[in-house]
């Protein structure tokens, strides 16, 4: 026999994870009041997106390092490095666009297996090795751009982060290519939700019942949509945000639904158990380090791009924002629990605060002292809710 | 001034529906040397912790009178000011604090509010030399041997001026020689008046030192033998074990084909103090349809036996040959162990068996997700029916498999670590203190478990501190001493007696 639960138990299975959507949509419609409606103006988020789509991808690889029991704190000297090596290829050597981008994401993998050597296979913990990682990959930015900034003139390069997929079906004031992409994504989400419901009644488990069901295909899709809207009515579909569309798909499977996910959790929740159990830790911790640094290349290129060229300076305290949008997103400390999905969202609370303080022209000085006290509080939060449990 | 330093007037001390110490009492005279012996589990620890104050008063009922005066100790500092040190068996010591700077941790010596090193380093030669040990006080700890470590540990009981040291198996960890001079040590002090309890497994020690000893079984006080000439190692052994088997075993006739694992000349060191034995040439094998026990006290290497051979899971410089259907096979980490049909359930189901913050279904899972998934991808529905299987076929109690491992109970969460081992689908389970920690209800369950698994043809190799389980649930029973296999005995010829004869059989 299969059963149906309603709505309560949806939202309160899992109060850590829906704790955050819900705060999320809080601080979205305070914004927008207080905004008078310009935070989510088709012009404004757009740009959000152009904006923090470099902190989303470099926690998604982080999401998945501290799930683990670590953390990266290089990743914002990769992103300057990263950036800077495709930029000296393409401007200063005449290299096509693609040949800087492959350079600047090999230029990843190796800096991610330099840490993976050292914290898989030497024992160094993650914060002391990333933490050199830092200084030194910040110090061959320096060297390869040889302490100036270079701008980059190549159009392709620059459409990576600022070109748009658009007026491909002719523009009628909206672009009917962005809407069309975004149904048939809201469609595949129905789908992929409709085949999983029916798997699991096939498996006799608990669905949603099917009204319920229903209300929640809708609610995203009318979501979805609406954000499609608005972005269809300022400069169409970003490429950024198809790249990261990607990231957040690939990596939401592959924590949750590969052997090297299950992997990634066993080592954060029981590191002792995850070894007694077979799980071959050293490489799976060499891999986490690869791939993080594969992404910081992947944000190093965005940026360098949106950015225009390379800075010395690029990318300095991306780690934090990163670091601080996992753990806004669920993730624990002690390692274990966390999602790609949660730290998006982390992320996007970041995301909004800062742009809509920016809007009512509230100072840099006042939206760091929230944004420390955001992460603090949602940290606290979660502290309290696992005394709370542990004492049940 | 009574002829009694130390009386405990009937302690009872209970824990969530366990009742680990009922009416015991203690009498300790004054200037003597006193053994408390007990299988493991039997209280020994308990009552030293209720008489040191870290089950302060109040958590526990009875009296403790201690130099003619009523004492309710409400911490380790309060026992300590009275002059009650206890020496843990696993030392206290910083590893990277000189001798001196251990001596007197928590106890400076200071000058005007400032550490007087002239003084300190001066005082800790002093008892060093009362010790009997020649090192320089500024020596990092860290850089001695454990004889010596256990030697520093009196010398900061004796800074504290202490009238009643308390030692918890203090020879457990020491090679001959140090156990020799440690056990002088003792006498010694004995002589200037110091009153010492010693909590000790190895019974010719305690025929050899001691003036009284008091057996504690199933918290509960035995007697309290007045050592003279009368007193042998076997009269201790039957107070410690002298209790019936009570029809808490489920019946079952094995059927038993043919060998299925053995090990040979197995020889393993401790991880870093890498002169130790800890596992000394020792050889068994197991058979089809066979529940073979490993007997062995606290110390004697039972786990790290079984560790050694799980993929080298514990321990230095291994040697030996492990070998299944006769063929020797390789096992140098984890999953090799795993491939080759071999689960290990840890006795530590909470550190080394169970990810807790998980569910379930994905602890179920975690040791064979190869079987679940395809080009690494796991099939999510799959996981969910083999973890309700297991529900159903061990009856695990919890609402489903998506609860979290952590909220169970001992019990339930033994069924999840012996569904997670079963879903590897071994050919030899090496089942580590299978009861610990769980109430007698579930214990039945775990047990029939255990045979069913036999009945299907598993291997099974079981290690317990408790006698009785053994004699219960095996057919055949090794006994290990200090890292050495000392016998092997059948079902039908053991007894408690016999066992704990050979568990506490020391070299030649």
């Amino acid at each position: 026999m299969s059963e149906t639960s309603g709505l309560v138990s949806l939202l309160t299975r899992n109060l850590r994870q829906s704790g955050i959507y819900i705060a999320f949509a809080a601080i979205v419609i305070l914004f927008t009041i207080l905004t008078g409606g310009t935070l989510l103006q088709p012009n404004n988020l757009t740009n959000l997106v152009l904006q923090y789509s470099y902190i989303l991808i470099l926690a998604i690889g982080m999401v998945i390092v501290i799930i683990a029991g670590h953390i990266d704190l290089s990743v914002g000297s990769v992103v300057a490095l990263t950036g800077a090596v495709a930029a000296v290829l393409i401007q200063t050597h005449g290299m096509p666009w693609w040949v800087g981008v492959a350079a600047a994401l090999a230029t990843g993998i190796l800096i991610g297996a330099w840490h993976g050597y050292w914290v898989a296979f030497v024992g160094i913990p993650a914060f002391i090795t990333t933490l050199a990682g830092m200084l030194l990959f910040r110090g061959l930015t320096l060297l390869v751009l040889q302490n100036i900034s270079i701008s980059v003139y190549d159009q392709s390069y620059k459409n990576i982060a600022g070109g748009f997929l658009n007026g491909l079906l002719g523009g009628n004031g909206y672009d009917a290519f962005t809407l069309i992409v975004f149904a048939i994504g809201a469609a595949a989400f129905a789908v992929m939700q409709w085949r999983s419901r029916q798997a699991r009644i096939a498996y006799q488990q608990t669905v949603e019942s099917m009204p319920l069901f229903i209300a929640k295909i809708a609610a995203v899709a009318v979501i979805t949509m609406a954000f499609a809207w608005q972005i269809a009515h300022a400069r169409g579909l970003p490429i950024v945000l198809i790249i990261l569309a990607i990231l957040i798909v690939t990596y939401s499977v592959v924590t949750q639904r590969t052997v090297f996910g299950r992997h990634v959790y066993a080592i954060g929740g029981n590191l002792a158990a995850a070894q007694l159990s077979g799980v071959k830790v050293k490489w799976v911790n060499f891999f986490i380090f690869v791939n993080m640094s594969f992404l910081a290349a992947v944000a190093g290129v965005v940026f360098s791009s949106r950015s225009g060229g390379a800075q010395p300076a690029a990318g300095n305290m991306f780690e934090l924002d990163a670091i601080a949008a996992c753990f806004i997103g669920g993730a624990a400390v002690t390692g274990g629990i966390g999602t790609v999905i949660g730290a998006m969202v982390g992320g996007l609370i970041m995301g909004v605060m800062s742009n809509g303080m920016s809007i009512l022209g509230i100072d840099q000085s006042v939206q760091q002292i929230v944004k420390g006290l955001i992460l603090l509080l949602a940290v606290a939060f979660d502290v309290y809710n696992k005394r709370r449990a542990g004492t049940r | 001034m009574s002829e009694n330093i130390l009386e405990m007037r009937s302690i009872t001390k209970t824990f969530p529906g366990v009742k680990a110490l009922e009416d015991v009492t203690l009498n300790v005279k004054r200037g003597e040397i006193h053994a408390i012996c007990g299988e493991n589990g039997a209280g020994k620890s308990t009552l030293m912790k209720v008489l040191s104050g870290v089950y302060p008063h109040g958590t526990y009922t009875g009296d403790i009178y201690f130099d003619g005066q009523i004492e309710s100790f409400g911490s380790i500092n309060d026992s300590e000011e009275r002059g009650i040190v206890i020496i843990h068996q696993e030392l206290a010591l910083v590893p990277f604090l000189s001798v001196a700077e251990n001596i007197f941790l928590g106890n400076e010596q200071k000058t005007n509010g400032l550490i007087d090193w002239h003084k300190t380093n001066a005082e800790a030669a002093k008892l060093l030399a009362r010790v009997g040990l020649d090192e320089n006080p500024v020596t990092p700890v860290g850089q001695l041997g454990v004889g010596k470590q256990q030697l520093i540990e009196i010398a900061k009981a004796l800074s504290k001026r202490v009238k009643l040291l308390i030692l918890d198996e203090p020879t457990a960890a020491l090679n001959d020689q140090d156990s020799a001079h440690l056990l002088d040590l003792i006498r010694h002090l004995k002589g200037q008046g110091i009153t010492c309890i010693m909590i000790s497994h190895k019974l010719n020690e305690i025929v050899d030192i001691a003036d009284s000893t008091t057996i504690i079984r199933d918290g509960l006080t035995i007697e309290t033998l007045h050592m003279d000439e009368s007193v042998t190692q076997d009269h201790i052994i039957r107070g410690m074990v002298g209790r019936s088997l009570e029809n808490r075993y489920p019946d079952h006739s094995p059927t038993i084909g043919e060998e299925i694992f053995s090990i040979k000349d197995w020889t393993v060191y401790h991880p870093t103090q890498q002169d130790r034995v800890i596992v000394d040439n020792a050889a068994l094998n197991v058979r089809r349809g066979e529940i073979v026990g490993i007997a062995g006290l606290m110390g004697a290497g039972r786990t790290e036996l079984a560790m050694s051979v799980f993929g080298r899971s514990y321990g230095s410089k291994i040697t030996g040959q492990v070998a299944m259907h006769g063929k020797p096979v390789q096992l140098k980490q984890v999953a090799d162990a795993i491939n080759a049909g071999i689960a290990y359930v840890s006795e530590d189901r909470k550190h080394y068996g169970l990810n807790l913050i998980q569910d379930i279904k994905t602890n179920t899972t975690s040791a064979a997700l190869g079987k679940i998934s395809k080009r690494g991808m796991v099939n999510a529905n799959e996981e969910l029916k083999v973890a309700e299987d297991y529900r159903r076929q061990l009856r695990t109690k919890t609402p489903n498999v998506h609860a979290l491992v952590g909220k169970l109970s001992g019990g339930n969460q033994q069924k999840v670590v012996l569904s997670k081992w079963m879903f590897t689908d071994p050919e030899l389970l090496i089942l580590d203190e299978p009861t610990r920690g769980i109430d007698v209800g579930a214990k039945y369950e775990i047990y029939t478990i255990i045979n069913a698994l036999a009945d299907q043809g598993k291997a099974v190799l079981v290690i317990s501190s408790e006698l009785p389980e053994l004699l219960g649930i095996c057919d055949r029973i090794y006994t290990l001493s200090a890292g050495r296999i000392t016998g092997c005995i059948d079902r039908d010829d053991a007894t408690q007696e016999n066992l704990m004869e050979l568990m506490t059989k020391v070299k030649d």
